[in-house]
């Protein structure tokens, strides 16, 4: 099968990956350049646990195709923590609330609740929680996650 | 028992061990491992609910560029009929929409998923039995042929696995007694536990038989004998090694794919990995049975209950098996009575083979007898709360599945939701709040823990409890109360089949009770290793030295002049002291303790759209002891959610033919941070006698309450009683145009 050529910049670096056309996004990054970090739940782009951003820009990345991210960037869950900084502090406040259980949901909330916080600095839990209907889980009924982001908005608004 | 308020580590909420590498997306699940050489495998899935499998030709598959292997039942051992094997390649027929037929193993996902198209199958399709009313008629079409009611040979050919009885005193005496009785049927139907990662694993073997498999599973002692059974190998050639686990819920107690992939591997001498895609998964893995239970429960005007009957029947799926033994166990756990009979009925039909889902079999159970409840406290005039309480079991009580209650929280828990702020304000107009009560048994088992200790003091360690939800945490905490050391100085470590001692799954709520009562024990294996240290650095008797606060110390009247020797400072020298420092515990834990709840949600009705929203939701649970009491919260909150979700909206819909119609999350949608508003825990503590700290399981008993709380609300806004689940807009809109 012929391989297309995909040149893209994922968490600030350029990848160059040769793909199939049937591929996705998801695979591109899994199995390709091997961030294993976005997780695979649906394949249908129903549960958000493959959440990234492209040119910031919130997407399943199971429902893009690899060769629509040419020339695109993306952030992945492995690409939020800042290497000088440690973690961002969506991650601090999601381990200070206990707001994840299995964890395999996280790096799609991670992904999500900071692009809410790129966008919204003071946004209220309705905000929250719609914003973030996209990415299911299973394990905490959501109350912690959205304490998390609530507080993460906070110690933004304050640390500005 | 120490006092709680002695404790310096349990009842802290520090960050899990491991919370890094789950939040930087570091953590490898099951999906994540690849290995040189690797090969993909894929399965063929029946389109029929129930066919006999004529003949498979796995030649054109064979045949295509790129796959190595394909296999059927055929490739497996005969001589191994348990329903495990049939259930992961189907045999003579095909028992359930979804059902594995064959599979493959190929170059890449996408040539597997290719060939498994061309491998032909011949089906004769037979008529699917897909209820329980249907398959419980006399003349029903068999699942299985050769299945016969309790094994007994005399008896015909029957869909009834087995049936169970249990009573006590006299029911019709009972009844007689009553003021008041109320007899309702309710349906609850197949649930799908939903964890967000799918089932996947990597399987390698040698030419020498030996086998290694990596996979997501709450139990790799389980999978490895699963596996070994399925193979007829013995548990000795099979290593598994468990990756972090993406939810389980119950339903990554049992396997599906790991075998294939062993066989797959030994035929290509390759590693081989497999993973399910959602609609697999939805198709061809556990849910939780559908079930029609009819309750009977009769009081005395001043809400005395005289008699309770139960008749249960739960789906098994296409073997036997569902849980309709412990939903019989805990119909009425929560009530002291003396006159009931409970009657169960295991049924099979042609859908998957149901798994367990958190409190196996209680929800569907419990929610018919706490809408008999709520009933009952209506007809009588009473709160349901005073209900409960006038008849709630407790310390001494004999449990009606056999054993006299220890110390228990019931009451405690009715207490503290009857003065809970959110119970004693009352609900707006329109909206309705119902109440229920939780239960479950909680179990004990196997576990094994290893402590060791560092030359620089920091604490490891091992044990064999993959965990789902936090437990290295509650591992670390029990660790550092006991050790008396800092909890960030311990880390703790989920290992391998060959690396740790045997260990039960994480299920039934055990693993911070059985596993932690090993790692306590561990621990206090390192203290008495610690305290003949420092008697021989002071040169007196071992039992002339006590540990405290982390310190080996000179009994009080010893008369020595000597420093405390810390934890770190016995393993700076410990090569001279008598090596390496390192503490065991493996045990068969007993006495885990019953864990009660009581819920209680508010819920308004848009009578346009049948929509329930809920708008508050309260649980308060006794935790025995709360060891890291936000992964407590944790358990309440995620299954309060889980249980809302079932009454809500959560089911299997199935075609004429068997099909399940909405096998993804878009179809089958789970609650989303939008449906949901907070939810408010009270942890009620009752210690555990049988845990040195107290530990009672909490994971399981969260998700039982809702699915009758909600019921219970609904009927508040309604005035009458929706007695079917899940209560969605459609099911909603048509009670409502009914009774109009």
């Amino acid at each position: 099968m012929t391989k297309i050529y995909v040149s893209t910049i994922v968490n600030g670096r350029p990848e160059d990956v040769l793909c199939e056309a049937h591929q996705s996004l998801l695979d591109l990054l899994r199995d390709e350049i091997g961030l294993t970090g976005t997780k695979e739940g649906c394949g249908t782009g129903d549960c958000g646990a493959c959440t990234v951003l492209l040119d910031d820009r919130l997407v399943c990345s199971c429902l893009v195709l690899a060769p629509e991210a040419h020339g695109k960037e993306i952030t992945t869950v492995e690409g939020i923590a800042d290497s000088q900084d440690g973690l961002h502090v969506v991650q601090q406040k999601l381990l200070e609330h206990a707001a994840l259980q299995c964890g395999v949901c996280t790096p799609g909330f991670v992904v999500a609740a900071k692009a809410l916080l790129d966008k919204h600095s003071d946004p209220d839990e309705e905000t929250i929680r719609y914003w973030l209907a996209g990415n299911l889980c299973r394990c905490t009924g959501y109350d912690k996650i959205i304490r998390a982001v609530q507080d993460a908005a906070q110690e933004l608004a304050t640390t500005k | 028992m120490a006092d709680a308020a002695n404790y310096k580590a349990i009842g802290t909420r520090p960050i899990r061990p491991d919370g890094i590498e789950k939040v930087t997306g570091r953590a490898n699940f099951g999906a994540d491992l690849n290995l040189p050489d690797m090969l993909h495998g894929k399965v063929l899935r029946s389109p029929h609910a129930h066919a006999r499998i004529k003949r498979i030709d796995l030649s054109k598959a064979l045949a295509v560029d790129g796959v190595y292997a394909a296999v059927s039942s055929a490739d497996f051992p005969q001589e191994v009929t348990s329903s495990l094997s049939i259930n992961i390649l189907a045999r003579d027929k095909a028992l359930y929409h979804g059902h594995a037929i064959a599979a493959v193993a190929a170059r890449t996902p996408r040539i597997a998923e290719e060939a498994i198209e061309l491998i032909e199958v011949e089906y004769e399709v037979l008529a699917p039995v897909l209820s329980l009313d249907e398959a419980m008629q006399e003349n029903a079409t068999l699942v299985n042929e050769h299945l016969r009611t309790n094994d007994e040979e005399s008896a015909p050919p029957s869909n009834i696995a087995s049936t169970q009885k249990f009573e006590r005193g006299d029911v019709q005496k009972g009844f007689d007694e009553a003021d008041v009785i109320v007899e309702e049927a309710f349906r609850v139907p197949s649930a799908h536990q939903g964890y967000i990662e799918p089932h996947a694993c990597v399987a390698t073997s040698n030419p020498g038989g030996r086998v290694t498999i990596w996979c997501t599973t709450q139990g790799p002692f389980e999978v490895r004998s699963a596996t070994a059974g399925v193979l007829a190998k013995t548990v000795s050639d099979i290593k598994v090694i468990p990756s972090e686990i993406g939810g389980g819920f119950g339903g990554k107690t049992v396997v599906y794919l790991e075998p294939v992939a062993v066989r797959l591997s030994e035929l290509t001498g390759k590693p081989v990995k497999m993973v399910m895609n959602r609609e697999e998964v939805f198709r061809a893995t556990g849910p939780a049975s559908a079930t029609l239970c009819k309750i009977k429960v009769g009081a005395t005007k001043d809400g005395r209950i005289t008699a309770a009957q139960a008749w249960l029947a739960y789906e098994a799926g296409a073997f036997p098996g569902s849980p309709v033994g412990p939903g019989a166990m805990s119909v009425f756990a929560p009530y002291d009575l003396e006159n009931f009979l409970v009657e169960g009925y295991d049924v099979l039909v042609n859908k998957p083979k149901v798994a367990a889902y958190r409190a196996p079999g209680a929800p569907q159970s419990m929610h018919a007898m706490e809408c008999a409840i709520d009933e009952l406290a209506q007809r009588l005039d009473m709160d349901p709360i005073d209900l409960r309480l006038k008849n709630a079991a407790k310390e001494g009580t004999v449990a009606p599945y056999g054993p006299k209650f220890p110390p228990i929280g019931l009451v405690k828990c009715l207490e503290a939701a009857k003065r809970h702020p959110n119970y004693a304000t009352k609900p707006e107009e329109g909206v309705g709040r119902g109440v229920a009560v939780g239960f479950w048994f909680n179990i004990g088992m196997q576990s094994s823990a290893e402590v060791c200790v560092a030359e620089d003091g920091a604490v490891s360690i091992m044990e064999g409890s993959p965990d789902i939800g936090g437990s290295r945490a509650s591992m670390c905490l029990m660790a550092a109360e006991t050790l008396g050391v800092p909890y960030e100085t311990i880390n703790a470590h989920v290992g391998d089949t060959e690396s740790t001692g045997f260990c039960n799954l994480t299920g039934g709520s055990r693993t911070t009770f059985a596993t932690g009562l090993a790692v306590v024990k561990a621990c206090e294996d390192v203290i008495a290793q610690c305290k003949a240290r420092a008697a021989l650095t002071w040169e007196l008797d071992v039992d002339q030295v006590e540990w405290q606060d982390g310190r080996a110390v000179p009994k009080p009247g010893v008369n020595i002049d000597v420093d405390p020797l810390s934890l770190a400072e016995i393993a700076k020298t410990m090569s001279r002291t008598g090596g390496p420092l390192l503490g065991r515990a493996s045990l068969n834990a007993q006495g885990a303790g019953a864990c009660f709840s009581v819920n209680w949600t508010d819920v308004i009705i848009d009578r346009e759209t049948g929509k329930v929203d809920v708008k508050a939701f309260t649980a308060v649970q006794d935790a025995g002891r709360a060891i890291h009491p936000a992964y407590v919260e944790g358990q309440m909150q995620g299954g309060a959610v889980q249980g809302l979700g079932w009454a809500l909206n959560e089911e299997y819909i199935y075609d004429g033919n068997g099909v399940v119609e909405n096998a993804s999350f878009l179809d089958y949608r789970v609650p989303v941070a939008s449906d949901m508003p907070m939810i408010d825990c009270e942890i009620i503590e009752v210690p555990n006698p049988s845990h040195p700290y107290g530990v009672r399981g909490v994971g399981e008993t969260p998700i039982v309450a809702p699915l009758a709380a909600t019921s219970n609300a609904v009927r508040d806004v309604l005035g009458f009683r929706i007695n079917d689940l899940p209560l969605s807009p459609p099911n909603v809109l048509a009670a409502i145009d009914a009774a109009e």
